[in-house]
């Protein structure tokens, strides 16, 4: 098992490196000068010579990469071209909202999708599993942006249930349990969008390990042995169905990622989303940089800690 | 007849032909490329096109649905149906070259990395971990604001993000078929790799790669549907279905005026909901346990 691990993360050295390398190359392909908005009369030529000297920027690009790496492992990703920001302390300030919003679709697109996936595979073949079979098609195949679209108009301008987008009701100023009732009021709407494309996913996973299984020798001899048909259901099957479900995992994290960039903006959730948007109207490539940056090394560890869940649960794949 | 009688491409179109979805997704699909092809002989009007209130110098701007205008005006006065249908042209035509790009390169990667195997393996697939690791969506919009956007860079920018999964599907196949006994024959009469690759691998796993063809054309329009409605993808004024969405996200015309943004968004679920049942029944016409 350790040695499992040991090479699963020896394996993911070099995927770490190219991940830093990409993202650095990004930033160095941006156009635009970092010192354009010095250029000006009362600056000479020689001084911002001088400065660009200074700042390492006449350096050869492997230098520059390792002088960015090693401030990067400092935690600095430098500063916004306007305002002078820092950008480590914008992320951090927007990286627990977007956490919030992604932990709870997170949860919601396996506590939906594996019963939604059960109840296929079980009744497989007869209208409901058809019915379940088109949700997730169309799960899968509808613009996350559009179905957004859709459920503000429904559910905020129509109906008027749900907040149409913000975290929190400013105005309002609330403390405490009502400030946190009120941001679970704003998740509700936003959780659904980032998860729906998830919980088809992992419901049409689910469904297809569970007929699987169900056809197995074991079943049979449980049935034969006249167990219930519930028992041989959740206790038999499912809990061999539900092993592969956890490389879902790991999947689901750059998925959720990437879906937030989308949810965030329509429903104005600030975090990170939001904020490479944002960055993207105001060529902040120095955000866009970080974000990659972030969101890459989370996903790896994301399939790095599913890849040896599964190893732990299915001791077949350690060999 | 194009395909041979009794063989495994019959047996699988045979077993196509009885999936009552897959056959509704092929016809929908087929519409939607008539509608994309001859575009300009249905559209009343131009993509561009402005409209005017009769007798004074104003835009026509949000007219809502009439005769005149099957689908209302946008924005700018411009006719919300023909609009749709120049955009399936786009939208179409970025999806199908950029699956183009991302098969052919998945294609490759993925059979030089199954048949050589070793150090060319890992060095590629480490090469698909990498770009795995970024999310689709943030290295799209990575490629496309550092270029000037424009359709070739959205065509190119998704094809570029896409091969991994092609890859990784080919190789595993590769890895499958390379065991098998012709092979070694093949091998043993002394034929060139190239030849092993291209005469005696590559016809033996179309079948999962046309299945892949099939999702990642679905996939491809998403992209571009997405990226455009973000304002990186395809600009204004060419009309695409993702970027005619962008105006609803201004409150007042997603709740007044649903002719804007409800037809295109409509028009790309259908379409990505076609080609995934094509794929689905592709899928289960090609696995012969069915």
């Amino acid at each position: 098992m350790l040695k499992y691990i040991y090479k699963r993360l020896l394996v993911s050295i070099p995927v770490i490196i190219g991940i830093t390398i990409l993202s650095f190359l990004i930033m160095k392909l941006a156009p635009g000068d970092p010192l354009a908005n010095f250029i000006n009369p009362s600056i000479s030529m020689e001084d911002l010579e001088k400065s660009r000297q200074a700042l390492g920027l006449n350096d050869p690009v492997h230098i520059q990469y390792f002088k960015w790496i090693g401030e990067v492992l400092k935690g600095n990703f430098g500063y916004t071209y306007s305002g002078n920001h820092s950008i480590s302390g914008l992320i951090m300030e927007r990286l627990p909202n977007t956490v919030i919003l992604t932990m709870s679709a997170f949860v919601l697109s396996f506590v939906v999708g594996i019963p939604v996936g059960v109840m296929g595979a079980v009744k497989k073949n007869t209208r409901v599993d058809y019915g379940l079979t088109l949700f997730s098609l169309f799960g899968v195949a509808i613009p996350s942006f559009f179905f957004g679209l859709l459920v503000i108009y429904v559910f905020s301008l129509i109906l008027g249930i749900f907040p149409s987008g913000g975290m929190v009701n400013i105005r309002a100023g609330y403390t405490g349990f009502a400030y946190f009732t009120d941001v679970i009021h704003h998740l509700v709407l936003p959780a659904i969008v980032l998860s729906l494309g998830n919980i088809a996913s992992v419901s049409r996973f689910t469904r297809s390990n569970m007929v699987d299984v169900l056809k197995e020798d074991y079943i049979r001899t449980a049935k034969a042995k006249g167990l219930k048909h519930k028992a041989i259901v959740y206790k038999h099957a499912l809990r061999n169905a539900l092993i592969p479900v956890v490389t879902i995992f790991g999947l689901s994290i750059p998925f959720l990622f990437s879906g937030a960039y989308i949810t965030e903006s329509i429903f104005n959730w600030p975090g990170m989303g939001q904020l490479g948007i944002r960055a993207i109207q105001d060529r902040e490539y120095g955000i866009i940089m970080a974000l990659n940056l972030i969101t890459a090394t989370l996903v790896l560890m994301g399939n790095l800690i599913s890849d040896i869940l599964y190893a732990i649960v299915d001791p077949r794949i350690r060999h | 007849m194009l395909v041979k009688k009794n063989s495994f491409y019959d047996y699988a179109y045979r077993r196509f032909r009885r999936n009552k979805l897959a056959i509704i997704g092929t016809a929908l699909t087929i519409i939607f490329l008539f509608m994309a092809l001859f575009a300009p002989i249905l559209a009343p009007y131009g993509p561009s096109e402005f409209f005017f209130v009769e007798g004074q110098n104003v835009y026509n701007k949000y007219a809502s649905p009439s005769i005149e205008h099957l689908l209302g005006t946008d924005s700018l006065g411009r006719d919300v149906f023909s609009r749709l249908l120049y955009g399936a042209r786009v939208t179409m035509m970025v999806a199908l070259l950029s699956v183009i790009i991302s098969t052919v390169i998945g294609t490759f990667i993925g059979l030089v990395s199954g048949y050589y195997g070793k150090f060319v393996d890992a060095v590629f697939m480490r090469i698909v971990d990498i770009v795995i690791s970024f999310p689709v969506l943030f290295l799209l919009i990575s490629i496309s604001t550092i270029m000037e956007p424009s359709i070739w860079i959205v065509i190119f920018a998704i094809g570029f993000v896409s091969w991994t999964k092609t890859a990784r599907l080919v190789r595993g196949e590769v890895l499958r078929v390379k065991e098998l006994d012709y092979i070694s024959a093949a091998n043993a009469s002394g034929s060139s790799s190239l030849k092993i690759i291209f005469k005696h691998i590559l016809p033996n796993i179309l079948a999962p790669i046309m299945v892949q063809v099939t999702i990642g054309t679905a996939q491809a329009i998403l992209m571009e549907a997405s990226l455009s409605f973000l304002g990186v993808g395809v600009q204004q004024p060419t009309p695409s279905w993702g970027n005619m969405l962008m105006d609803a996200q201004k409150l007042l015309v997603l709740r007044d005026m649903p002719w804007v943004w409800i037809p295109p968004g409509m028009v790309t679920l259908l379409l990505v909901l076609a080609i995934y049942f094509v794929g689905d029944g592709l899928r289960d016409a090609f696995d012969p346990k069915q």
